[in-house]
């Protein structure tokens, strides 16, 4: 690892991707620095890709006051994680909004946190999201009219695993 | 011998089923947008400080006036909101009262930005928090909701005005009685 970078030869970090092969190194020294090169190569490309994906639309404002700060009451703060942890992401839907750096998270999480810190139940905070947003926004599972056979049929398969074992015991006795 | 025959083609139906299910379900276009789920009700009460120095500011009170309108949500930093502002133009032309919400942004910027692709608005609210699209239920920038003479929000175009949208919102518009 002695010639990891020469000075000077940072600044190519980019063209070398094709060519593993130069011309002042010693034999020895090209399988390190050949596997070397690949893992700058794939480090570059993996950041750039990183980096023109947020560039689409970001704002340029400072965060909501309660996105990144928590609330001064520990209690407080643990109530309202919990709730942030179990509402989706409106933006990046896979997260939570606990999760999530997106500007518009950010802004969710002030909601949550200046509400709880008004006194508001958390759950109270929920359905008001809910009622925007629909069932989607939340993370926390629910039996309604849409989604009572997820709870119904596992305990139907139970019951009848249970029934055919005690048959087919009985039957072997 | 045939009993347990039929019951063994019977779990095989039944998978078949569950992967049909999968094949048919991976095959359609994901669903990237969500509605707001508060079509049909009346807007949330609000009151935002004007985002620009020569338009007023937006609050629910305007929004029932008795006129049906327009409310564009909007921010200077969003790119498809400069490629709607041409067909926000045709809106406005086509008779339509446009009023709007600047979401997360600089007075400064939002000059600039309706100096350089236009301004059809009658009304510009500043919302630095998003609370204000949060309590209508808009996921993202841009969103166009029709809200009628009553205030009640009757409909909601979700991503930036294409050409063919035109003639949609107007519609819309006409029937919240404009």
């Amino acid at each position: 690892m002695r010639t990891v970078r020469h000075p000077g030869e940072s600044r190519d970090l980019a063209p070398p991707c094709g060519s593993l092969r130069r011309g002042h190194r010693t034999p020895r020294e090209v399988p390190a620095f050949a596997g070397m090169t690949v893992l700058v190569c794939i480090l570059a490309m993996a950041l750039a890709v990183a980096m023109t994906a947020p560039v689409a639309a970001q704002d340029s404002l400072p965060p909501a006051p309660y996105a990144y700060r928590q609330l001064d009451d520990p209690a407080l703060e643990a109530k309202a994680l919990a709730l942030m942890e179990t509402l989706r992401c409106l933006k990046c839907q896979s997260q939570s909004i606990a999760d999530s750096d997106a500007p518009m998270a950010g802004d969710m999480r002030h909601q949550v946190r200046s509400r709880i810190a008004e006194g508001e139940d958390p759950e109270h905070i929920r359905a008001w999201l809910v009622e925007r947003y629909g069932d989607y926004v939340s993370y926390k599972p629910t039996v309604s009219a849409t989604t009572w056979p997820l709870f119904a049929v596992p305990a139907v398969l139970l019951l009848l695993a249970f029934l055919i074992l005690r048959r087919r015991l009985r039957g072997a006795k | 011998m045939i009993r347990m025959r039929v019951f063994l083609w019977v779990l095989v139906g039944l998978a078949a089923g569950v992967f049909g299910l999968f094949a048919y379900q991976l095959s359609q276009p994901k669903h990237e947008f969500v509605e707001s789920a508060m079509i049909g009700q009346p807007i949330p009460a609000f009151d935002l400080p004007p985002a620009v120095a020569d338009r007023p500011g937006l609050a629910s009170g305007d929004l029932a006036d008795g006129q049906p309108k327009l409310l564009n949500v909007f921010a200077s930093w969003c790119v498809p909101c400069a490629a709607e502002a041409p067909n926000l133009a045709r809106l406005e032309a086509g008779g339509a009262n446009i009023v709007a919400v600047a979401i997360r942004d600089r007075p400064d910027d939002v000059a600039r930005f309706l100096e350089a692709y236009g301004n059809p608005f009658s009304r510009i609210g500043k919302d630095d928090i998003s609370a204000v699209q949060l309590s209508i239920g808009s996921s993202g920038v841009p969103e166009t909701f029709v809200i009628d003479g009553k205030g009640v929000i009757r409909y909601q175009h979700i991503g930036d005005i294409r050409d063919g949208d035109v003639a949609v919102l107007l519609d819309k518009l006409k029937e919240a009685g404009a």
